[in-house]
């Protein structure tokens, strides 16, 4: 049998419900295997359909117990649920301890839930390259909710952004210099935030962080979500004065003033100052993001993100969190932001495929005829620089 | 560019029944992680309906099961009928701990590859399951 | 080698690296009075008590159980016979996670690791024959301990034998478990309000019972080094009296009734120099920190038993010699209490012939090696007060590094003692794969055509079968309406705040079962997950 074969066998008995095929197709995308780009041409017309919701957060924030009970809750709710756990790969061996089915206790022999730990494999701080094939499968499988957990570090809050419909950002309470910590990259991301062990001191206090740099950043009323329509939207960025973003939407910080400012802020441990910085850095970064994202995620400041309290050990406020999140999706669909995301998801998937068979072909072809080494070489050397050297590639074997 | 993809050995070490001595169970998790294969470990408490779940849905190539409690005659067979019966035939099937001489006919019977008695080296668990991996 | 020295490093079981020779520079600063103090005196550096072994021999006590409890009624009595001065009680997996044997989760299990216990039914065998005014009983039992202790109660009043004269150990130690031994149910308030419920009704009611077994041993067996076993038991030690005198108690009332349990492994010194520094560093706790008044508050009375990871299944009879010195090491530490693992430990439970041989071990040590006619013979040896000193040293560093943690319990929930433990596990096993670290039989001194030819015990694969008829027997002819309506005085008692104890007493009167009475807490408390580090 050819790999072609193998994937449409593999395939079919995935198509029927057969969870060992899913598991093994989970492999072959995981591992390269030669069936891997037939099973995911295959997979792909299935796709689009499940809610995939990121769940990230620093280490002990006690991800894995929440996905544990925001499945119990799904499953409750007559939802099917995959869970894909990813971990760290150990650089200094190539191995891997996967560590957060041991977590996930109540579900695993349910039929309605299937869990996989993926290792990052190599790919620094982030997702593994073949998460989102992964998640892929599973949205082609047919199940109605896809929660991908990640290790909140370097690059992978970005990557989750990028593969989750819903980004949950999970914290706990007494995380130190709490402006600090929250400006390290999660604030941008999140469409909903929990503070997870709600019942340790200092959750108030985190919690109001939070929702007051939400506030700065969204200008909104706290804890409402407004979905201005989108003529609404661009008549609040030409009120304001000059500093739209570019996608057309307001730039708080270009509006609020010292008063404004500080009546937002609910802790009252930060000078005017302090704040004014973080609500131009936040806008700043918002529009960054959502020139980047699509409309869907953060800088859209119609989703006022909801910050929510939980235990998750005990199962305490996950119910409300399941309400949210599946606010969230009501709001994709409803806003056309689903449709719009679709589309920016198959842009950016196609640009990117394009890209590396573009580079990988044309470089091989450089590469055969020694061009590419000896280029190298006097670019090192500084006898030619790298720009015209590139060009020099392009023009002999690109498209060729 | 990423780094191409690579097959990983994957190895579900799991705990079963009531036993609660883990300390060898750790130790294995982390010389297997050290070694290059991504280790899943299951925790205590578990049912064979859940470890034979987990190794299903990992699709793992190897399940070690750690036994210090004397169960292993009754869960490690219930648990190997269990993956049978899901149409699992290609996972290599490791025992170790505190297993009598005179048991291990039995396990090798129902599907156990192999039997690693107390004070056995890590490095040969290590090789055996490399040279052993069916897949 | 550097100096003539066969290794560039030498350092025991702990990894803890030794110099030379020790003399008086490593003890500067070093003061009788206050660091030893004579034995029976503050800081009982050098004993609890002022006569030790020339008073009393420790007991010697054989931790024994197996089957269902007529094997161990049996086995109990072969003991007393051979002249073992207490009883020690092993319960299955099963018993010890508070499930009857037909529960679906007892298949397989049960009678395997000790004896299966269901019901008092089962007590009232076990104890067939014993005179518990004469004989004092330690019991393995954590979270169903005052399960176990009034089922001892209720055999005792049978037997004629009042409260006051009843005197024994439960274990009791739940902290130890979320840590290291692993046979938790219910998550740590309940637990907690379980053990000083058991410490109150004891102090008024059963004043010679020693209500918990504070313990390091299954710290030490799931990988930690000396140090951490004395330090994390310690700190387990003092988050209990916390605990009671937070219930209300009087320190002085139940400090007197707090008794250890530690490992005794390969080092020799290292052992030594940590039963001596735990006495020290408890009676300063108990007196200075909690202010203790009764010197007999500030008494570190432990238990001890010969290392079990440290036997191999590889050439069996070297545990003979391994246990000697371990339980030689126990006698010159101080302990008032000892079991010596049987040379066939790490195949199987013990043989009969192989405890006899184990008992005969602590009676050689008695009669014929001299070390039992004087007290703490070591004491000014440079080394071991030197070690002595470090030991505590260490001791108090992690005391101060669990306390930044917000405590025991903050600690356990974070993993951090499960995470250190795990470290130190691994590392010992590198030192082995290494060679560095040497062990007889295993990676020195091999022999690759061993046969093994030790005849090791086998549980009757009757047992389960046996036991699960039983069971059912007792639930169906017991009185139904007194065993429900305890049951439900239970049940009541527990989600209010009554002491326990008394309601436990009644359910058991009745022949309810461990599983009714361990799966009624189930119900109310739910179960402990840990926060699984490796």
């Amino acid at each position: 049998m050819t790999a072609e074969e193998r994937a449409a066998e593999l395939f079919a008995r995935l198509a029927t419900g057969d969870r060992r095929a899913l598991a093994r197709a989970i492999t072959w995308v995981e591992d390269g295997a030669p069936e891997a780009s037939a099973l995911m041409r295959l997979a792909y017309p299935r796709t689009g359909r499940a809610h995939v919701v990121g769940i990230t957060g620093p280490p002990w924030a006690g991800k894995s117990t929440l996905v544990d009970r925001l499945a119990v809750e799904l499953r409750a709710r007559g939802q099917t649920v995959a869970i894909v756990a990813v971990d760290p790969t150990s650089p200094f061996s190539g191995g891997a301890i996967l560590g957060d089915r041991i977590r996930m206790q109540r579900t695993l022999t349910d039929p309605g839930v299937f869990m996989r730990s993926l290792a990052a494999r190599g790919h620094l701080g982030g997702l593994s390259p073949a998460t989102a094939e992964v998640v892929g499968l599973l949205d082609a499988f047919g199940f109605d909710v896809v929660l991908v957990e990640t290790v909140g570090a370097g690059q992978s809050e970005v990557e989750i952004m990028e593969l989750a419909h819903t980004t949950c950002v999970v914290v706990i309470p007494g995380m130190g210099d709490e402006i600090q910590a929250i400006k390290a990259g999660i604030l941008e991301i999140g469409d909903v935030f929990v503070c997870n062990k709600a019942d340790r001191d200092g959750a108030d206090r985190t919690v109001n962080e939070i929702e007051m740099m939400l506030d700065l950043g969204h200008m909104g009323e706290p804890g409402i979500n407004r979905w201005p329509s989108e003529t609404e939207g661009a008549q609040a960025s030409q009120s304001a004065d000059g500093a739209a973003a570019p996608d057309g939407k307001a730039s708080v910080g270009a509006r609020a003033g010292d008063a404004a400012l500080r009546r937002l802020d609910r802790t009252g441990h930060h000078s005017a100052e302090e704040l004014g910085n973080v609500a131009s850095y936040l806008t700043r970064a918002a529009a960054h993001a959502a020139a980047r994202h699509g409309t869907a995620n953060p800088g859209d400041i119609s989703w006022r993100p909801p910050v929510l309290k939980t235990v998750a050990k005990d199962g305490l406020g996950v119910a409300e969190v399941v309400d949210r999140l599946g606010e969230h999706l009501t709001f994709l669909k409803e806003t056309g932001r689903w449709q719009a995301r679709r589309e920016h998801d198959a842009a950016r998937r196609l640009e990117e495929l394009v890209r590396e068979r573009v580079v990988r072909a044309t470089l091989a072809r450089a590469r055969a005829v020694g061009d590419f080494e000896r280029l190298v070489r006097q670019v090192a050397d500084r006898q030619l620089d790298p720009y015209t050297a590139a060009d020099e590639i392009l023009r002999s074997h690109w498209g060729g | 560019m990423e780094a191409a993809p690579e097959r990983r050995i994957r190895v579900l070490v799991a705990k079963l029944g009531l036993d609660a001595h883990d300390r060898g169970a750790k130790v294995v998790a982390r010389a297997y992680r050290d070694a290059g294969f991504e280790v899943i470990y299951t925790g205590l408490y578990q049912r064979p309906e859940a470890v034979a779940a987990a190794a299903i849905q990992e699709d793992v190539d190897v399940v070690a099961i750690s036994s210090l409690a004397g169960a292993h005659g009754v869960l490690i067979p219930e648990l190997t009928r269990l993956l049978r019966e899901q149409g699992v035939d290609d996972v290599l099937i490791l025992a170790g701990g505190i297993i009598p001489e005179d048991d291990v006919p039995a396990l090798l019977e129902a599907g156990v590859s192999r039997v690693f008695g107390p004070g056995s080296d890590l490095n040969e668990i290590i090789e055996y399951t490399k040279v052993n991996v069916k897949r | 080698m550097a100096g003539g020295e066969r290794k560039e490093r030498f350092a025991g079981v702990s990894d803890r690296p030794v110099k030379r020779f020790y003399g008086p520079d490593d003890i500067a600063g070093f003061d009788y009075h206050r660091d030893l103090g004579d034995p029976g005196e503050y800081p009982f550096t050098r004993g609890v008590y002022p006569t030790m072994y020339r008073g009393k021999l420790w007991t010697m006590r054989q931790f024994a159980g197996f089957g269902t409890a007529e094997e161990t009624n049996a086995r109990f009595r072969y003991l007393l016979e051979q002249g073992q001065t207490g009883l020690s009680t092993a319960f299955d997996m099963p018993t010890l996670l508070g499930y009857d044997s037909d529960h679906p989760y007892a298949n397989g299990e049960v009678g395997k690791l000790g004896v299966a216990i269901d019901s008092l039914e089962d007590f009232e065998i076990l104890f067939e024959g014993i005179p518990l005014d004469k004989v004092s009983t330690s019991m393995t039992i954590n979270p169903p301990a005052s399960v176990m202790l009034a089922m001892y109660l209720v055999v005792a009043e049978k037997q004629g034998v009042s409260w006051d004269q009843v005197s024994g150990t439960i274990q009791n130690d739940i902290l130890k478990d979320y840590i290291a031994q692993k046979t938790y149910i219910y998550p740590p308030e309940p637990s907690l309000r379980l053990i000083t419920d058991t410490i109150a009704f004891c102090a008024r009611h059963v004043p010679r019972w020693n209500t918990i077994s504070i313990s390091g041993y299954h710290i030490r067996e799931a990988g930690a080094t000396a140090a951490q076993e004395l330090a994390f038991t310690l700190a387990n030690g003092m988050t209990y009296v916390e605990a009671a005198i937070r219930a209300g108690l009087d320190v002085d009332e139940f400090a007197p009734r707090l008794s250890f349990f530690f490992d005794v492994h390969n080092d020799f010194f290292e052992e030594i120099a940590k039963f001596r520094a735990a006495r020290r560093i408890w009676a300063r706790v108990m007196r200075e920190r909690f202010g203790a008044k009764n010197p007999r508050s500030w008494m570190l009375r432990t238990h001890a038993q010969t290392a079990g990871v440290s036997l191999t299944a590889q050439q069996p009879e070297n545990n003979i010699v391994r246990v000697t010195l371990q339980a030689l090491a126990a006698v010159l530490g101080g302990t008032q209490s000892l079991h010596t693992n049987s040379y066939d430990e790490a195949l199987a439970l013990p043989s009969e012939d192989a405890v006899r041989i184990a008992l005969r071990t602590q009676q050689i040590i008695a009669e014929e090696s001299g070390v039992a006619n004087v007290v703490d013979p070591l004491a000014g040896s440079y080394y071991v007060e030197y070690l002595t000193g470090k030991l505590e040293e260490e001791a108090y560093a992690y005391f101060d590094q669990i306390e930044a943690q917000g405590g025991v319990i903050a600690a356990i929930e974070k993993g951090w003692f499960q995470q250190q433990i795990a470290d130190s596990a691994y590392r010992f096993q590198r030192r082995v794969q290494s060679g560095d670290y040497k062990v007889v039989g295993v990676n020195a001194y091999v022999d690759p055509d061993e046969k093994l030819n030790v005849k090791i015990l086998k549980v009757n694969p009757d047992v389960q079968r046996r036991q699960i008829e039983r069971v059912r027997r007792v639930r169906e002819t017991r009185n139904q309406q007194a065993s429900a309506a305890a049951l439900a005085e239970l049940r009541r008692a527990s989600q209010a705040s009554e002491n326990l104890m008394p309601y436990i007493i009644e359910c058991v009167r009745n022949y309810c079962t461990v599983g009714e009475i361990c799966g009624l807490w189930r119900e109310l408390w739910g179960e402990y997950r840990e926060e699984s580090v490796y």
